[in-house]
């Protein structure tokens, strides 16, 4: 199956069932990262459900588009995407940070998950690896894409800046990568903790070609998803403005929840909110 | 045994590593070298010149550099990244913690400049800690030949033979180079270069030239040193050792190194659980090195045959007493 989907009416509905997924699953696992997983849901649907091309009944197909997460922190909304893309069964969500499961609190592929393109979790090393596979495929005239899903906090790592010099120098326009500009870190603001901007012209004075989109909103992820995909001689950035905690309006933007899992009442709370919202 | 190794003429272990390097990139088109900016002084330069279409400059960025490698191995790539040790293995440490080890990629990490005979450069740059933070990590395999020869040979089978991740050190100076190109070599194997059952020596790096020229001058008072090349640190080799601590009841290590986490802590990790008996340590003893020529700097830390042979003489006089608990 490797339809896609473009309508942004039925990628939001997607968007909110994984939402209740992530819920169920923080709740479930009784730690993790609840916000930053809501905020990047969207983005996870767009590139899932219409952006990628891969086979989630062949994970390892040679040509599909690699998808790196660099904040394997957010993993329960890789996870869930995944489950809902038909990866493996949406019940086994329930077994996330648990002893023995495919589901580690940050993505460990020794365990077996299908769909996992990395293990990661240490912040400012996915960039980096998803240049050497954007390397590899210029070196093979492969037509496949990286994407690269990075924080914004995680900007503050010197090593992203490495990979970011390498990726312009050896111009790999096969390289798209996503910032998911929340705004905030465990601490606080990212411009209270460390200042990020004047984000969008850093990465253009690195040589990067940057786009800017409401990372909560389906049109427009998947306008930027598709002139970054048009760009060449230069890799492509997308800095995603989202809200961490997305669609549930009680938590929204609270930095308090981004390392957080939901109560058992609190989750009742939370996905009544999510379906008023829809 | 009875042959006696003689030195061809000194060579650094980096031009070994260097040929390695190339002879295996001639021969598997899959081989990617990573440069970060000091490629010639590391050996590299031989396959940048030779493949300059598989060679990636990627500038005095080494976290970066270990985490392209990583990408490239999980495309099929065999990505070699070679700089100085105290930056391939210690700068580095997370991003080969996580993104290699961790995802268990084929990736090879050269170390070069090991140890205190890099000489001048002084303590920044003499690798001496490297072994005991490389062997420490789940999946690694590490690599610590003795001369040029063997190093070429090692790098060979680092490249071929093993499959996850694996780190190979090596020195600058040019040092005795006495192994055969014909040598058997085994990841995982160690090498008796020297027999006898009153002691044994086990050395690995430039120290096992130096611990052969000690059983050379011991075997002149009548004392049968056995020498033992240890050239894989991780996996070590449990069985040579276990019969050393059995047939010869006592062991010095050897190597340019911490004592605290190298290769002697590796040997004794295995004596104490399986067949304890005294040892003791040639290594740097918890301080940093220094400025000096590469000989110079080897006798002020003890890291020579004459050391090693006091090191032997001390530990005999402990073997004949029984521990007394
Ligand atoms: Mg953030």
């Amino acid at each position: 199956m490797r339809t896609k989907l473009t309508d942004p009416k039925r990628l939001q509905e997607i968007s909110c069932r994984i939402r209740r997924s992530i819920l169920l699953s923080l709740c479930e696992a009784g730690s993790g990262h609840l916000g930053g997983s809501l905020g990047i849901t969207d983005v996870f649907t767009a590139l899932y459900f219409s952006v990628l091309n891969h086979d989630p009944k062949d994970p390892d197909w040679a040509d599909r588009d690699r998808l790196i997460l660099s904040i394997g922190h957010v993993a329960p909304a890789l996870y869930a995407t995944l489950a809902h893309r038909g990866y493996f069964p949406e019940k086994e969500l329930s077994t996330l940070r648990k002893l023995g499961s495919r589901l580690q609190g940050h993505p460990g592929r020794e365990h077996g998950l299908p769909g996992l393109e990395l293990s990661a979790g240490s912040l400012g090393q996915g960039l980096s690896v998803a240049v050497g596979r954007a390397i590899a495929g210029k070196m093979d005239q492969q037509r496949w894409r990286v994407y690269c899903i990075l924080g914004d906090g995680e900007l503050q790592e010197g090593s992203v800046w490495e990979a970011a010099m390498s990726a312009s120098f050896y111009k790999l326009d096969n390289l798209i990568a996503i910032v998911d500009r929340n705004g905030v870190q465990i601490d606080g603001k990212t411009e209270e903790v460390m200042a990020l901007e004047p984000l969008k012209e850093k990465w253009q004075s690195f040589g990067w070609t940057v786009f800017e989109c409401n990372g909560n909103n389906h049109e427009e992820i998947l306008s930027a998803m598709n002139l970054a995909q048009q760009v060449s001689d230069k890799p492509a950035m997308i800095l995603a403005q989202t809200r961490m905690g997305y669609g549930v309006k009680t938590i929204e933007g609270d930095y308090r929840w981004h390392g957080k899992a939901p109560s058992k009442q609190e989750v009742e709370e939370f996905i009544r909110e999510l379906e008023e919202e829809k | 045994m009875r042959i006696r190794f003689s030195n061809k003429g000194d060579k650094p272990t980096k031009a070994g590593f260097g040929e390695g390097l190339l002879d295996a990139g001639c021969r598997i088109p899959e081989v990617v070298a990573l440069g970060a900016d000091i490629t010639a002084s590391v050996g590299v330069n031989l396959f940048a010149n030779r493949f300059p279409e598989r060679f990636l400059s990627l500038g005095i960025a080494e976290q970066n550099c270990i985490g392209v490698a990583a990408g490239l191995a999980l495309e099929g790539k065999t990505p070699v990244f070679a700089t100085y040790g105290v930056f391939a293995a210690l700068r580095t440490t997370d991003q080969i913690r996580v993104s290699v080890c961790y995802n268990n990629l084929h990736v090879v990490i050269g170390g070069a400049h090991a140890g205190v005979s890099v000489g001048p450069d002084g303590a920044t740059h003499q690798a001496l800690e490297d072994l005991a933070v490389m062997r420490v990590l789940p999946n690694m395999t590490v690599l610590s030949p003795c001369d040029a020869t063997q190093t070429k040979i090692a790098t060979q089978h680092a490249i071929n033979k093993v499959n996850g991740p694996v780190y190979i050190r090596f020195g600058r100076e040019a040092m005795p180079d006495f192994t055969s190109e014909n040598q058997s070599f085994e990841v995982g194997k160690a090498q008796q270069l020297h027999g006898g059952n009153d002691i044994t020596i086990i050395a690995t790096g430039h120290l096992v030239w130096e611990a052969l020229q000690a059983a050379y001058q011991l075997k002149k008072e009548k004392i049968h040193v056995r020498v033992i090349n240890m050239h894989t640190i991780k996996p070590i080799d449990r069985e040579t050792i276990i019969r050393a601590a059995r047939e010869t009841g006592a062991i010095v290590t050897a190597e340019e190194h911490q004592v605290a986490g190298g290769m002697g802590s590796a040997v004794a990790e295995v004596v104490a659980r399986e067949y304890p008996v005294p040892m003791n340590f040639i290594g740097m003893p918890d301080r940093f090195g220094e400025s000096g020529n590469p000989r110079e700097l080897m006798q002020k830390f003890g890291m020579t045959a004459h050391t090693i042979e006091k090191a032997v003489l001390s530990l005999l006089q402990r073997k004949n007493i029984p521990f007394n608990h």
